[in-house]
């Protein structure tokens, strides 16, 4: 290995643990809201209301629902890390120790990114210790989740990383959250199937990217889906290419970090 | 060698606005060199465009024989830079801070932490290493961006106002702290509002106004060419009655106890002694009324401005 890539393998990893002991040290900030919220919802979809529901795709509701909520808070938690973390660099200005370093852009991307999936996986694991109080997990391709949990991590990572490099003022960081992600991870067939929905709503939900997530890392627990899980990985895929190269152009053209 | 080369650097800021007018510069490898200029000048810019903070509109920067366009990473593993704002997360630890900054540069941790403990030694700032740096004084705040910019041993080090709003006895610490650096071999650009700074520690200066270069010299040369200066004198006695005539010196009654004289380059002071004592009137102390370099730099700014026409 080339001195070059040691120095570079040096910075991405100081990044990382630097934005890893950021999250962990307000962990009752980052870590713990999205597990007692998870709760309620296992407690109160799951248990209460789910046993009325009735089987969903040949599942117990509770057992549909698990891997929505899981991908849900991998979603949230991977995104809200990055947006949080690159805006307050930004507005304490301390981005500029990486700029005038000789960390290359993608170093920097990779290490924010690296801390978002960092917190994503961590609280998506919290969330399955606590399902396995309610539920009898079981794991229909180990791969299957593995690949879906960790990619998706990594697509809402990039995802904030670019609201971040937009955002001006703290309520643009929590605009995109509330007004998209939010709406498009309920409606993404978290609590659902798509084919409870009339014809038209059904095409409507295809267009949007998280119903692909959700659907695939069910299949990958619980063997059903309402789309071909393929089709779901290229789709994650294609996503994260383009915004990996989207953020790589605004980091070069130095959007709202250089004059 | 020269330790930085700006050929022909301009900046046009988004909306229009003109920073940089052309400014070619060159400061020599192991020189402690002054950037002054008035407020707005473009002193912040030239320093932002150098360390990748700021993006040319055009022209060259040379660090050390690494061209900026060519070889981005090379310039920035040549420079420490600590800047006139606070930028440093302020809820992170002192210590953190400073080895984060070594690890961007690829230092590794062990030897991260061993430099850091050397900086923030030197910079009495050991004792506050696990403290969040928000807890930190005004002065211990420019100290912690010396220590973080030192973190990658740079050859060239650019300090953007580091003694501004710090007391005195900090500032002449840190002049000692700077000397002794640059005396082991590192280039020093400082820019300062304080000429007496500038003074005491810089070989050589330019002064920017305009966001162009309008002076540029080695400072005992520059001092040399001062034109007039104006003395405060003190005298012994009361001066009873009308102020004697002191042609062809120019001299003003302040109080009944203190004069002031403008003695132009070449009078000399005996002469004017000489012409006080025939007068009778005694003289106990004598100070200037501003700093040299303070009088020359008003000097060369203005001839600048006339130069420049309006």
């Amino acid at each position: 290995m080339s001195e070059r890539w040691v120095r570079y393998w040096i910075a991405f990893r100081t990044i990382l643990v630097k934005e890893v002991l950021r999250f962990t040290r307000i962990w009752v900030q980052t870590v713990l809201p999205p597990v007692v919220t998870t709760s309620l919802y296992f407690v109160i979809f799951g248990k209460l209301i789910g046993q009325r529901i009735g089987p969903m795709e040949g599942h117990a509701y509770i057992d549909f629902i698990v891997p929505g909520l899981v991908l849900m808070a991998v979603i949230t938690n991977s995104y809200a890390n990055v947006v949080s973390s690159f805006y307050s660099s930004k507005f304490q200005r301390h981005v500029e120790e990486l700029l005038v370093s000789p960390t290359p852009n993608w170093v920097i991307l990779a290490g924010f990114v690296g801390g978002g999936v960092a917190r994503g996986t961590t609280v998506g694991l919290a969330v399955i210790l606590v399902s396995l109080l309610f539920v009898d997990l079981q794991v229909n391709s180990w791969l299957w989740t593995f690949v879906l949990f960790v990619l998706t991590s990594v697509l809402f990572a990039l995802g904030g990383f670019i609201n971040a490099v937009y955002a001006r003022t703290f309520d643009d960081i929590s605009v995109v959250p509330t007004f998209v992600l939010t709406p498009l991870t309920y409606l993404g067939g978290v609590f659902y199937s798509i084919e409870m929905l009339p014809g038209f709503w059904q095409n409507l939900s295809l267009i949007n990217p998280v119903l692909y997530m959700v659907n695939a890392f069910r299949y990958g627990l619980l063997g059903v889906s309402d789309i071909r899980i393929e089709v779901a990985l290229g789709i994650v895929l294609l996503f994260i290419v383009v915004l990996t190269g989207v953020s790589l152009r605004l980091l070069r053209l130095g959007v709202g970090i250089k004059s | 060698m020269s330790a930085l080369i700006l050929e022909d650097l301009r900046k046009t800021y988004r909306g229009g606005f003109e920073a940089l007018k052309g400014i070619d510069l060159r400061v020599e490898a192991g020189d402690f060199f002054a950037l002054l200029g008035p407020n707005g000048a473009g002193k912040s810019t030239v320093i932002g465009v150098i360390s990748s903070l700021v993006n040319k509109s055009a022209g060259r920067v040379e660090v050390f024989g690494h061209d900026l366009d060519a070889d981005p990473e090379g310039v920035k593993c040549c420079l420490g830079l600590v800047p006139q704002e606070f930028n440093f997360n302020q809820f992170e630890p002192v210590e953190e801070i400073v080895a984060n900054q070594a690890g961007y540069y690829g230092v590794p941790r062990k030897e991260a932490l061993r430099r850091t403990e050397t900086a923030l030694k030197q910079l009495d700032l050991w004792d506050k290493r696990r403290g969040m740096a928000r807890q930190l004084s005004g002065g211990m705040k420019r100290r912690l961006m010396i220590a973080r910019a030192l973190a990658n041993r740079p050859r060239l080090l650019i300090l953007d106002e580091p003694t501004a709003g710090v007391d005195i006895e900090i500032r002449r610490s840190m002049w000692q702290f700077l000397r002794e650096i640059n005396r082991q071999g590192t280039t020093i650009i400082l820019t300062t509002h304080y000429l007496e700074e500038a003074e005491r520690l810089c070989r050589n200066l330019a002064v920017i106004d305009h966001g162009r270069i309008v002076e540029q010299g080695a400072i005992e040369d520059l001092l040399f060419r001062l034109n007039t200066e104006t003395f405060v004198l003190n005298l012994g006695r009361r001066l009873e009655g009308e102020l004697p005539s002191l042609a062809p010196f120019t001299a003003t009654r302040l109080d009944a106890a203190t004069l002031e004289v403008v003695v132009q380059q070449g009078q000399g002071l005996n002469r004017l002694f000489a012409l006080l004592s025939s007068h009778g009137i005694e003289v106990a102390s004598l100070r200037n009324k501003q700093n040299r370099l303070e009088q020359l730099f008003i000097d060369m700014v203005e001839a600048g401005r006339k130069g420049a026409g309006p």
